[in-house]
Parts: structure tokens; C-alpha cells; sequence
């Protein structure tokens, strides 16, 4: 590198001083118009030079016997003597030298100059190199002197220092920046393993973990610390106390595993909000903020998710022609020169076979061709089977959640009876994603189709489950509802009761307050759903965990240790070591989010839940996939985008979104509990601030905007504008994939056009070979001629024999391109090929003729 | 250029002089350039020595060396490098990458771990891809066409020192 700056340095200095002796230049002459001819002249220029660096060479000596790492100083040096020296030898110079003269130095010195600045992109030996290098340095530091001074240089040097600096900053941030990137090198080594498919689940994982961060920062500083901080402390009123008659086991471990007792009352629920306007010193608007945070949770999802998705698809359509040079790029480029590390080496070895293998099975994919009818009957055959199993477990599912709500009316039911829901689920989610992969076994898709399939389908299950789920909820939702009207009632009545006894009491004292334990309260249906999300996450959370733990991890030690004393071969055999399932974690991934977006409404705890989950199982599954995973047997690569998941991301938000807005905007909320209490509907809060907290024209407006008249037309406009760009970008498509195959077409025809080129040359110079033997030979094959004329009627023999001296080598009668090696002159030499030939004698052959008498004539017609 | 010296001087220190001002004739052998640690790692570094050493057997003497870190430094221009890799690729130095150079080429990328069958596969995948003239080899021609259009040729293609 030192070197190079050397070099650069030089150049600097060397031009700047050039353009300013040019400057000078114009100013005296003003014939710089040959400038344009130098490129061409300068093999001339070489010849020219020889003379004046043998001078210079002399002249140089004493100075420049030093070797190339002094070459540095040397410049400095050089510089200094040119200003100097150049100044003495400057005047003599400048009186002899006539104008002509001037120019022509000029354009010598720019020549050199231009040498010496792509002196660097030379492919010659060092040495060569620096002989020239010196040569023209030399030559440039004597005429330029005769032409000016260097002015500027300082300035100029200077901006090439500050240039080199701001390079080397900008180089040295990207390392920083890419450092900062968490858990590269960890997805790195698991790729350089696994392959990129696995490689991407990861990546997949990590973005995750970065939308979570925002939400859970969200959620955490605009809802919950505002209420911890300001809002009214625990045990003040009866929504944040826990009822007289559970306060006894509020404590117990079971009651908070299971989210009741203190857990339940407190800011991870939505239960524990309260329905004041304003709280705090702040008078900040919680209510408001609740609902804002909530459905901000929502539009900052979509718009992060599309927005990855959007430049997802633009990086795929971005590198077009990727797919011309596959192989040759894997490898001349993949091999890493910068690599120094033992290990590194060894993961990049194995990367790179990986990658290898993975565009193997790309290209045999494509080659295959088998049975088709029977391929068809297995693929509907399987997605039979497939629909069957989602039926089966969405109908398992909505029974067993029927059967809960009967258990959660008898009091004393066990744990198994308490958490049927979610084993059932845990259990689906276990057992059908295998099924699902040997069913999928009968398909024989390419593994990357194979695998959007399986992730489909997973998906499907995993949806129906959750929606089975969901309406099951809803019908407890309306139970509850039923039943808040009737504890409303009995609260109101116990109040009033209470009033009634203690005015009757003590008709001047206020009524004793009543302990908020005692106030009977309702079933607060929001907390409930909250509940019942945490707990599937949580218990989901633990059944990956434990899956992961058992199925891969002890199943690895198992086979790994219990191998030694086994009757089979244990790690090649029945158990062997488990594989990476990506569809499965993806789609978990997937569904947990959709939970974590359904529940945060209701829970804003679960969130944080999730935040602690990812940032676990990131490093967990790390771990497990390294120790104890192989890599899959069919390596293949993962997608270019990973906008697969992007999409099945989107459509459980999507579905997420839905439950949530019917709640927000057709159920009533409890009455006793969460901020929106007394409201008849959750969105009416909105209407409140507006009212309340704005100007009077800005709920005008408002009332405006939200006319239907006013909203439908909009919509309309949507539509039409979604329509319009679809219908844009699908002609750009098409224009696209138009000049795709024009390209396409214009490399073949150049390929064709080389390939003739290729051919025809080679045989153009056999032709002249041929050519010059072939006029000596023309006596001869004047005589063939001659017999052949003599006799025409005399068929083939005579032909042949006549031609035999002509064309000894002429397999040619093939017609292949190899028989223009052997050159005329072979026949002299071998003219016993003859006797092979006999055996075509006898048979009357239509195209020997022809053939015959083609170097006779002297041309060669190139029929071949 | 100095800590190149000092590495040069390093790497054999009872022959290497510490100046040069007397312009000696030394090279270094090639079993102690390679073990560099710069090039102890990459699968090409006996051909990656020898396509730069003057002789061909693979002794630098001090002018190659800086060569060699000059043509893999950063600031090479792409044909610069082009025009180098072309040489360490092409094993038999024939002027042209054939097949067994490839088959080499591979079998040092993956140390031997893909079958017969795959390898040849992968070669005459590689020759259909980027022979532009049909003669079953890669010239330079198809060799710089091919990889000018690599998008990590010129990150891939460079040593730090």
C-alpha cells in the first residue's frame, strides 16, 4: 500500500505541475492542438526518447542509484532539486528552445506523464516497471522545469492527503458498521455449515428480533411507564386489587404460572389500566396513548414488513443476468484471498462445497424428466391427505376448546383439564409438520419448492388452529359479556347497599370506604383474553424449547455416546442426528408473531415476553443447531428473497389485525376494568380528545373526514390508483423481460459469430497452407484433370487414382473441420494412405468426385 | 513498500540485506513465501507465487514480491487483476484454463470432497458458461468477459497486508 501512495503522491505532484507548465503553455503558444494524436504515437515517442534518457540517465545517476523503498524520498528529493536545478538550467533553455521545439517537449512530457500514471495497471514485471517509471520521471523532472513551476503544490497535496484520509475513514466506518451488525459472524459460521437455507432462517429470526425491539419499546415507554410511574399505585382501586377471596393463594407459584393472582392485576394486563383522562403532573392522556400505541403497533408492522418486502423484490429483479455465469463465478470468486485464519479457511472450504453441491442439485433438478401421470396422481393424492389432517386438527381443536369452557364452569379440575388448549395445540404443532413432510415425501418437489409447500401448508394448519381457537375465545368473549350485565347489577346494588347501610347508620359521617378487595367486580374479558395468549406463548415457548432440548440435543448425546456400545451403527443408521427443520421454526416464528400482535392489545406485557424469547432462542438455537444438528442431505440454496416469509408474515398480521379491530370496534368494553371502561365502544376516545382537547374546527374537520360520502370516494381513488400502477409496473415487466431475451439473443449471435469466425479462420489458413503445395502439386493434379477429361466414362477408379497423389489425407470427403490439419504437405509423406482407400473403390461414390479435384482448382470451397 | 521489505526481510533474515542500495540479486524460494500467513490459508498459493516469480519455479526475488502485493492490493484496477488470475488459474500455463485446469482449480476449492461425477459436471458447466469461441477452453478473452461481470471479483481478489 506504502508503495502506492508513494506512487500516488507522485502523481499528484507531477500533474499538478503539468497542468500548470501547461497553463504557462497555452499562454505562450497556444498550439496545443496535436494533443489529440498522442494516444497513437507512442511506440514513436520511444524511439524518440532513447537519445535524451541516455542523457538523462548520466544526469541522474548520483541520484538515483538508491533502490525502490527509497524511492519515496527520493521523489522528495527530486522535487527539491527540480525546483532548484530546473531553475538554473531553465533560462539557457528557455532562450535556445525556438517555439516548435516547446510544443513538442510538451507533448512529450505529457506522454510520459500519462505513462507513469497508468504505469500501475501494467501487467509487467516490477523491474521493467521501475526502469520505465524512472526513465519517465527522470524526463518529466527535467522538461518541466523548462516548461514552469509547480505552483500549488502544498494546496494541492494537502487535498490528496484529506482525499486519502476521508477514503480510509469511509473504509474504516463500513467495518465499523458491519461489526455492528449482532450475531453476523454467528449466522455466518452456521451458513458456512448449513447452507444458506438454514442461514436464512436465522437472518429471518434476527429481523425479527429488531421489529420486537421497536414494538416492545413502544409499548414499554408510551403505555406501561407512564401508568407505573403516574398512574394510581396498586391496591387503590378495585381493578388493581386482587379479589378478597383469591387473595390467599395470589402468591402461589401455580396461581402465577397460570397468569392469575398478583399477575393478573398488574401493568402486563389490560385489566389494571384505569379510565382517567389524564394522569400525572403531565396530565398525560393514557387512555388516548393506549389506544394510539395499539394501533400504531399495527401500522408500524405492516409498514416495516412491506417495506422489507418491496426492497426484497427490488434487490431479486435487481441482478438481472445473475444466472449466466453460475459456475465459472462460484469458481474464480468465490475463494476469498483476504482469509488468514485456520478456521475461517475451513468454514469457507466447507461453504464453498456446500455451494457447489447446492447448484448441483439446482442443475440435475432441471435436467430431470420422469413419469408425469404418476407424479400428478401422488401430488393430488398427498394434498387430499394433507386437507384431511387440517380438517381433522382444526375440528380436534374446536372441541377440545368447547370442552374447556364446560371445565371452567366445574370447580375443581385437574392441570391436565385446566391446560388441555394448549397441549393439544403443542402437540398439532409437534406431530403434524412431520406428517405433513412424509406425505410431502411422495411429491418429489425440488427441495425449495418442496419447502414452500410444507411451509404452506404448516401454515395452514397453524391458522386454522388459531382461528378454531379465536372463535372458540369469541364465544367465551359473549359469555362474558352476558355476564357482566348481571355483575354490573349486583355491583351497582352493593354499592348502593353499602351507601344505604351507612347513611342509615350515621347519618352525618360519610360512608366508610369500602375496601377495593371486597367490591365485586366483572369478569373483565380483555384480561382474560390477554391471559390466555400469554399463556399459549409461553407454553409454546417451552415446547420448542424442550423439543429442541429432547429431539435434537439428547438424541445427538444418545446416538453420540450410546454409539460405541450399540448393535448398529447408530449415527448412520435408525436415530442418527436430527436436521435443521427450517420450515417448522419458520412458521413458528411466523405464529408466534401473529399471537404476539393479536395479544398485545390485551396484554401489553407479552411483548417484552416475546423480546426475552427471541433474544433466547437466537442464541439457544444457535447453539443446538451447531451441536447437534447435521446438515440436510439435499443441501439447497435458499431463495434469493426471503419475501416467502415476508409474505406468510404479512397474511397472519393481516389476520392478526382482524380480531383485534372487530373488538376495538363492535365490542363493548368491561365496564369495571382497562381504560376504555364507560365508553360504550373503544374508539370513542378518540372522539373524546378530539372534542375535549382540540379547537373546535379541528372536530368540524374531523366530523368531515369521517363522513362516509367523503370516505367511500377515497377508497374509490384507492383502487383505481392500485390498479393504475399495477397495470404500469406489469408493461414494465414486460419491457423488462422483452430486452432480457434481446440481450439474450444479441450474446448468442455473437457467440455464433466468434464461433465462425473460430472455424473459418483456422480453416482460411489451412486454405492457404493448402495453397502454396497445391501450386506445386498443380502439375499433377493437372494430370489427373487430364485423365479424368480422357476418360470420363471410365467411372471412379480412374478417378480415384487421379486424385489419390492430390489428396492423400482427405478423410475430408467427412467434411470434418480436423482434416484441415493435416496439411498437404502429409501427402507427400504418406502417400500409402492410398491403400486404404481401396476398399471404396468398388462402390460408386457420388461425392468422392467432387471432392477430388477441389486443391487442383487451386480453391477450396468451403463446403465443410 | 518498507513493511513489505520488513516482511520480505523477515521471512529470511540471514539472507535478505536490509538495504538496498547495492541493488543484490537475492530471491526467496517459494516454501517460505507461502507459509505467510497472508497465504498459509489459500488453496492457490503455490500457483499464486509462481504465476508472479520471473523464473516460474516459484523464488521471488524482492521486485516480484512487491509485484505480487501491488497487483493484490486494493487499488489494482480489475483488468490488472484479471489479467493475474487468468495465470494462477491456468495450472499448466498454456495460455488457456482447459478442463484439467478447472478439475484442479475445483478439487482445491472444495479439498476434494465432490465426486467424479459432480466435478466433471461442474467443469463442463463452467466451459458451456463462459466459452464465448467454442473451443472447449477458456481464453483470456472469455476468462475477462466472464469475470468483469462478477460482482465480487474485485472484493475476493485482494490480499491486505
Amino acid at each position: 500500500d506504502d508503495k502506492e501512495e508513494d506512487e500516488n503522491e507522485e502523481e499528484g505532484s507531477c500533474s499538478q505541475q503539468n497542468r500548470a507548465s501547461r497553463r504557462k503553455n497555452y499562454q505562450r503558444t497556444n498550439s496545443d492542438g496535436k494533443k489529440a494524436g498522442e494516444e497513437g504515437s507512442r511506440q514513436r515517442e520511444k524511439g524518440k526518447k532513447a537519445p535524451t534518457k541516455d542523457q538523462k540517465e548520466s544526469e541522474n545517476k548520483g541520484r538515483k542509484t538508491n533502490k525502490k523503498e527509497k524511492e519515496g524520498e527520493n521523489k522528495q528529493k527530486t522535487d527539491r532539486k527540480n525546483s532548484t536545478s530546473s531553475a538554473s538550467s531553465n533560462s539557457s533553455d528557455e532562450e535556445s528552445l525556438s517555439e516548435e521545439e516547446l510544443a513538442m517537449l510538451m507533448e512529450q512530457v505529457e506522454q510520459k506523464k500519462k505513462l507513469i500514471s497508468t504505469m500501475r495497471n501494467k501487467p509487467w514485471r516490477m523491474a521493467k516497471k521501475l526502469s520505465v517509471l524512472r526513465e519517465a520521471q527522470a524526463f518529466v523532472e527535467k522538461f518541466e522545469g523548462a516548461l514552469g513551476k509547480g505552483k500549488g503544490k502544498k494546496l494541492y497535496a494537502y487535498k490528496m492527503m484529506m482525499a486519502k484520509k476521508w477514503v480510509k475513514f469511509k473504509r474504516d466506518f463500513d467495518n465499523f458498521k458491519t461489526q455492528c451488525i449482532p450475531w453476523e459472524m454467528k449466522i455466518k459460521e452456521v451458513e458456512s455449515h448449513f447452507g444458506s437455507s438454514v442461514a436464512s432462517y436465522f437472518i429471518f429470526l434476527r429481523w425479527m428480533y429488531g421489529v420486537n425491539l421497536v414494538l416492545f419499546g413502544l409499548i414499554f415507554g408510551l403505555v406501561i411507564i407512564p401508568e407505573v410511574l403516574m398512574g394510581m399505585p396498586y391496591g387503590s382501586m378495585p381493578r388493581k386489587t386482587v379479589p378478597r377471596s383469591e387473595q390467599a393463594t395470589a402468591m402461589d407459584f401455580s396461581v402465577l404460572w397460570d397468569f392469575e393472582g398478583y399477575i393478573k392485576y398488574s401493568a402486563l394486563f389490560y385489566g389494571y389500566y384505569n379510565n382517567q383522562r389524564t394522569i400525572g403532573w403531565l396530565k398525560y392522556r393514557l387512555p388516548m396513548a393506549y389506544f394510539m400505541v395499539g394501533v400504531s403497533v399495527f401500522g408500524y408492522s405492516l409498514m416495516v414488513v412491506i417495506r422489507s418486502m418491496a426492497r426484497n423484490a427490488n434487490e431479486s429483479t435487481a441482478d438481472g443476468d445473475d444466472d449466466h455465469f453460475v459456475f465459472s463465478w462460484k469458481m474464480f470468486t468465490s475463494w476469498d484471498y483476504l482469509i488468514g485464519n485456520p478456521e475461517t479457511a475451513d468454514n469457507k472450504f466447507a461453504s464453498i462445497t456446500t455451494s457447489f453441491k447446492e447448484s448441483i442439485v439446482d442443475e440435475q433438478e432441471s435436467n430431470k424428466d420422469e413419469n408425469i401421470h404418476l407424479r400428478r396422481f401422488l401430488r393430488v393424492l398427498a394434498n387430499v391427505l394433507i386437507i384431511c389432517c387440517l380438517c381433522g386438527s382444526g375440528y380436534l381443536i374446536y372441541f377440545v376448546v368447547k370442552r374447556s369452557q364446560t371445565f371452567s364452569k366445574m370447580q375443581n379440575v385437574g392441570w391436565y383439564e385446566r391446560n388441555e388448549v394448549e397441549i393439544v395445540m403443542s402437540l398439532l404443532g409437534m406431530f403434524c409438520p412431520p406428517l405433513f413432510e412424509t406425505i410431502a415425501a411422495l411429491e418429489n418437489y425440488h427441495p425449495r419448492i418442496g419447502l414452500k409447500w410444507q411451509l404452506g401448508r404448516i401454515f395452514a394448519l397453524f391458522l386454522g388452529n388459531l382461528y378454531t381457537f379465536l372463535l372458540a375465545l369469541m364465544d367465551d368473549v359473549n359469555e362474558k359479556l352476558a355476564e357482566e350485565d348481571v355483575v354490573k347489577n349486583i355491583t351497582r346494588w352493593t354499592l348502593l347497599g353499602h351507601h344505604n347501610s351507612s347513611t342509615e347508620n350515621g347519618s352525618a359521617v360519610t360512608p366508610p370506604p369500602l375496601d377495593p378487595a371486597d367490591v365485586p367486580r366483572g369478569p373483565c374479558w380483555e384480561t382474560t383474553v390477554g391471559i390466555e395468549f400469554v399463556r399459549l406463548t409461553v407454553s409454546d415457548i417451552l415446547v420448542t424449547y424442550i423439543t429442541i432440548l429432547v429431539g435434537d440435543f439428547i438424541r445427538a448425546c444418545f446416538v453420540r455416546f450410546v454409539n460405541y456400545c450399540w448393535c448398529w451403527d447408530l449415527e448412520a443408521g435408525f436415530p442418527s442426528y436430527a436436521e435443521f427443520d427450517i420450515s417448522g421454526n419458520v412458521l413458528g416464528l411466523v405464529f408466534n408473531q401473529g399471537m404476539i400482535w393479536m395479544g398485545s392489545f390485551y396484554a401489553p406485557g407479552l411483548v417484552g415476553i416475546n423480546v426475552l424469547r427471541l433474544l433466547t432462542s437466537m442464541y439457544f438455537q444457535c447453539w443446538a443447531v451447531m451441536s447437534s444438528n447435521v446438515p440436510h442431505e439435499r443441501v439447497f440454496k435458499a431463495s434469493k428473497s426471503n419475501n416467502f416469509y415476508m409474505g406468510l408474515l404479512l397474511l397472519i398480521l393481516f389476520l392478526s389485525l382482524l380480531p383485534v379491530a372487530y373488538t376495538i370496534m363492535s365490542l363493548p368494553p368491561s365496564f369495571d376494568c382497562g381504560p376504555f371502561s364507560g365508553k360504550k365502544r373503544m374508539y370513542e376516545v378518540i372522539q373524546e380528545t378530539i372534542e375535549l382537547d382540540f379547537p373546535l374546527f379541528v372536530a368540524k374537520i374531523f366530523s368531515y373526514v369521517a363522513n362516509p360520502g367523503l370516505i367511500i370516494p377515497a377508497i374509490l381513488l384507492m383502487v383505481l390508483a392500485i390498479y393504475y400502477l399495477n397495470a404500469v409496473s406489469e408493461a414494465y415487466q414486460r419491457a423488462n423481460a422483452e430486452l432480457k431475451k434481446k440481450m439474450q439473443m444479441q450474446r448468442e449471435e455473437e457467440k455464433n459469430k466468434r464461433n465462425n469466425k473460430a472455424s473459418t479462420n483456422p480453416m482460411l489458413q489451412d486454405l492457404e497452407d493448402l495453397f502454396t503445395p497445391s501450386t506445386k502439386n498443380e502439375s499433377d493434379s493437372k494430370q489427373a484433370e487430364d485423365k479424368k477429361t480422357e476418360s470420363p466414362n471410365k467411372t471412379s477408379p480412374v478417378g480415384k487414382q487421379g486424385k489419390a497423389p492430390v489428396l492423400p489425407g482427405s478423410p475430408m470427403t467427412g467434411g470434418r473441420g480436423a482434416a484441415f490439419t493435416p496439411p498437404p504437405h502429409v501427402l507427400m509423406t504418406q502417400p500409402p494412405i492410398l491403400g486404404v482407400r481401396p476398399p471404396y473403390l468398388g462402390q460408386p461414390r457420388p461425392r468422392g468426385l467432387p471432392v477430388v479435384p477441389v486443391p487442383g482448382r487451386g480453391r477450396g470451397q468451403p463446403r465443410y | 513498500v518498507y513493511r513489505l521489505h520488513g516482511r520480505y526481510h523477515e521471512m529470511a533474515p540471514n539472507v535478505v540485506p536490509m538495504d538496498y542500495t547495492k541493488d543484490p540479486d537475492v530471491k526467496l524460494p517459494m516454501q517460505l513465501i507461502i507459509n505467510m500467513p497472508e497465504l498459509k490459508e489459500n488453496p492457490f498459493r503455490e500457483r499464486i507465487v509462481e504465476s508472479f516469480s520471473e523464473d516460474g519455479e516459484g523464488s521471488l526475488s524482492f521486485n516480484d514480491f512487491v509485484d505480487m502485493f501491488s497487483v493484490l492490493s486494493e487499488m489494482a484496477p480489475r483488468e490488472l487483476k484479471a489479467i493475474y488470475a487468468f495465470k494462477i488459474y491456468d495450472f499448466n500455463t498454456d495460455n488457456f484454463i482447459c478442463k484439467s485446469d478447472l478439475e484442479k482449480t475445483l478439487n482445491k476449492l472444495t479439498r476434494e470432497e465432490l465426486t467424479a461425477e459432480e466435478i466433471t459436471l461442474v467443469c463442463e458447466k463452467v466451459i458451456e458458461e463462459a466459452d464465448m469461441d467454442g473451443d472447449g477452453k477458456l481464453g483470456f478473452a472469455d476468462f475477462e468477459n466472464m469475470i468483469s461481470k462478477a460482482p465480487d471479483f474485485l472484493s475476493t481478489f485482494h490480499i491486505r497486508i
